[in-house]
C-alpha cells in the first residue's frame, strides 16, 4: 500500500480520551477542506464517511486516482456547494488514510497493530470535534453523513449538542442490528482466518491478509446491494463464456464483479483497520449511551434534523430511520425525514438521484 | 418569491394565524408545504408537518420545511401530550382510517385544531344520490367511489355530534362553496366544504 497522500494533518494535543477508558496520545487526524471559510466562521459542513470511506470526498484518492465519494454531491454549484459553504471531510480514528488507526506507528516505533485501543463511533465523533476546536470551528452549519457517517452525525447531536445548526442523516440507524453484527463478524472472521493476519502483526512481513479482506468485503458489497439491483446489474449472466465451465472459477457476473470489488479494495485498506472500524459500528447504540432512551440522546437540542432513507436498503432500513425520527419527535426536535424510492440499495445515497440533492440543498439552505 | 394563493381553506387558517408569531403548529397532511411555508415567511410561526406522499415530502424539505414522510394513523402517536400550540387537518379527516381517533389525537397533541372536510350533505350530494342513485361525484368530490381516498364521508352534523360526544369544543366555524366563504344558515345544505376550529 502506498502513504496515503499529503492531505491536511491535525495533531490532536494531549490525549484523545476514548469510550474503552484508554487514552489515545499523539492522534493526528487527516483531512481535506474544500471552498473557503468565511469570516466568522459560520459557513462550515462536516461531512462525516463511511466504513471504508476517506477524506477524499470531492478530490481524487491518491492510491485508486478515482474522483472523490461524493463528487456528485460536493463542489461548485452541486448540492452541497463549494462556492458558499466550508466542507471539511476528516479520516476517521482507526482508518488508515493518514489518521491514527492500526497501521501507525506508536510511541515505540512499532505499527499499533491490535495493541491500537478499540474504539467507538463516539471516539470517531471525540476526534471530529478536537479537529473542529483546532480550526476554530465552534458551530458548524451542518453535520452531514451517510451509513457510518449518518452515526458520527447523530453521535455528534446528541453527544456535542451545539457544535451543529443541521444534522443530515442518510441511509443510516441509531444502532447496529444483530444482522448488522452478522454480516460485520463474518468479515473478522475471513481476515483474522488468513494466514497472512498473523495475529494483525503483519506489516513487517511483506504479506497481507488480502485475501481475507477481499472476502469481508466481498460478503459486505453484498450488503450494500439490493435483490433488485443485483438481478437487473447481471442478472444469471455469465462472465466472458459461453457455458458453465462445471469448475470453481467466475462463471456468472456477478462472482467476477464481487472478486473485482473484493481485491480492489485490499489495495487501497488495512485490514486492521477494517477490523477496529466494523467494531466500532457493531457497538454503535446512542440509546445505550444515553440510559437506554434513545429520545434522551436528544433532549434539548436545538439544531434541525433531516434523515433519508432509500426503500431498498435492508442494511440500514427504513423502519430504523424511523426509529431516530420518532425519538426526535418526542423531544419536539425540528425533523424531516423522506424515505426515497431507489433501486440499488445501500449504497443509494452515493449514487445520483435527483429527489436526494434536492433534499440535502434544501435543508441546507432551509 | 411570490407563493400563490392558499386553498380558500388554508387562507382561513393562515389569516387566523397571523398575529400567533413564535406559536407552533402541526400541519398533519401538509401537502407540498403552501400553508407552512406562509405560517413561516409571513406569521413567524414554527410550522411542523407530516405529509403520507414522499414526493409531496421532498418539496417542502428542499423549500426548508421541516416534514417528516408518515401516516397520520400512526405517526401523530409520536408526539407528546400538547406538543403544540395548533394542528392543521386540512381536507384530510374524510380520508382518516378513524376519523373519531384523529380528531382525539389532535387534540392531545394540542390546544387548538383546525379541521377541514368536503361536505357530504351538500344538496349537491344530496340530489345526486336521491335522483341518479349512485355514488355523487361532484367538484368537490370528483373521484369514483371505487378510487376514491375518502373512505369516511362526513357531514357537517356528524362532525358536530362528534365533536360534542367527545366533550371537546367548537370555538369557530366557516362554510364554503365555490371557494368563497358563505354564511352560517342551511349550511349542511349549502356548503361544500366546512372549517371547523375546535379545541378542548
Amino acid at each position: 500500500m502506498k502513504p496515503a497522500s499529503a492531505s491536511n494533518l491535525y495533531a490532536i494535543p494531549g490525549e484523545l480520551p476514548l469510550d474503552s477508558g484508554q487514552n489515545l496520545a499523539g492522534a493526528q487526524i487527516a483531512y481535506e477542506t474544500y471552498g473557503e471559510l468565511n469570516a466568522d466562521k459560520s459557513n462550515a459542513i462536516l461531512i462525516c464517511h463511511a466504513l471504508t470511506g476517506d477524506q477524499f470526498v470531492a478530490s481524487a484518492h491518491p492510491i485508486t486516482g478515482k474522483p472523490g465519494w461524493w463528487e456528485r454531491m460536493v463542489g461548485p454549484g452541486k448540492p452541497i456547494d463549494t462556492d458558499r459553504f466550508h466542507v471539511i471531510c476528516a479520516n476517521v480514528i482507526g482508518s488508515c488514510m493518514g489518521s491514527t488507526g492500526p497501521k501507525s506507528l506508536a510511541p515505540d516505533g512499532e505499527p499499533y497493530a491490535m495493541r491500537f485501543p478499540v474504539i467507538t463511533i463516539r471516539d470517531m465523533v471525540r476526534g471530529q470535534v478536537a479537529l473542529l476546536d483546532g480550526l476554530g470551528i465552534e458551530r458548524l452549519h451542518a453535520v452531514i453523513g451517510g451509513s457510518m457517517g449518518g452515526m458520527q452525525a447523530l453521535s455528534l447531536a446528541a453527544n456535542w449538542p451545539t457544535r451543529a445548526q443541521r444534522v443530515l442523516v442518510i441511509a443510516s440507524t441509531a444502532r447496529h442490528s444483530a444482522q448488522n453484527i452478522a454480516f460485520h463478524e463474518v468479515g473478522r472472521q475471513a481476515i483474522m482466518a488468513d494466514p497472512a493476519w498473523c495475529d494483525g502483526d503483519y506489516y513487517a512481513s511483506g504479506s497481507r491478509p488480502d485475501n481475507g479482506l477481499a472476502v469481508a468485503r466481498m460478503a459486505a458489497h453484498i450488503t450494500y446491494l439490493s435483490e433488485e439491483g443485483l438481478t437487473e446489474k447481471f442478472g444469471r449472466r455469465l462472465q466472458d463464456r459461453d457455458a458453465k465451465s462445471f469448475g470453481f472459477d467466475a462463471d456468472f457476473q456477478v462472482e467476477s464483479y464481487l472478486r473485482y470489488q473484493g481485491s480492489g479494495f485490499t489495495q487501497r485498506f488495512d485490514a486492521n483497520s477494517y477490523l477496529y472500524i466494523t467494531r466500532a459500528m457493531d457497538y454503535f447504540d446512542l440509546a445505550e449511551e444515553h440510559c437506554g432512551k434513545l429520545a434522551d440522546a436528544f433532549s434539548g437540542t436545538t439544531a434541525r434534523f433531516c434523515l433519508v432513507s432509500f426503500d431498498t436498503d435492508w442494511l440500514y432500513p427504513t423502519s430504523e430511520s424511523r426509529h431516530v425520527v420518532h425519538a426526535l419527535n418526542s423531544t419536539r426536535a425540528q425533523v424531516s425525514f423522506v424515505e426515497l424510492s431507489a433501486s440499488a440499495g445501500h449504497d443509494s445515497f452515493l449514487l445520483p438521484h435527483d429527489q436526494l440533492d434536492r433534499v440535502v440543498e434544501g435543508f441546507l439552505n432551509g | 418569491m411570490a407563493k400563490p394563493p392558499l386553498r380558500f381553506d388554508l387562507a382561513v387558517i393562515a389569516q387566523e394565524l397571523r398575529e400567533k408569531a413564535g406559536q407552533t403548529v402541526l400541519d398533519v397532511g401538509c401537502g407540498d408545504g403552501a400553508l407552512m411555508a406562509v405560517l413561516r415567511d409571513d406569521c413567524g410561526i414554527d410550522a411542523r408537518g407530516i405529509e403520507i406522499d414522499a414526493e409531496l415530502v421532498e418539496k417542502c424539505v428542499s423549500r426548508g420545511l421541516s416534514v417528516v414522510q408518515g401516516d397520520a394513523n400512526r405517526d401523530l402517536a409520536d408526539y407528546p401530550d400538547n406538543a403544540f400550540d395548533y394542528t392543521v387537518l386540512g381536507q384530510t379527516l374524510q380520508t382518516s382510517a378513524r376519523p373519531d381517533k384523529t380528531l382525539e389525537e389532535l387534540l392531545r397533541v394540542s390546544r387548538t385544531a383546525f379541521i377541514s372536510f368536503p361536505n357530504f350533505a351538500h344538496w349537491r350530494t344530496r340530489s345526486a344520490l336521491l335522483f341518479s342513485g349512485r355514488m355523487p361525484v361532484t367538484q368537490a368530490l370528483p373521484v369514483s367511489w371505487y378510487e376514491t381516498q375518502n373512505i369516511h364521508h362526513v357531514t357537517i352534523e356528524d362532525f358536530r355530534r362528534l365533536v360534542n360526544e367527545r366533550g371537546a369544543r367548537i370555538e369557530r366555524r366557516w362554510f364554503f362553496s365555490g371557494g368563497e366563504e358563505i354564511g352560517t344558515p342551511g349550511a349542511n345544505w349549502r356548503a361544500e366544504f366546512a372549517l371547523f376550529e375546535v379545541s378542548r
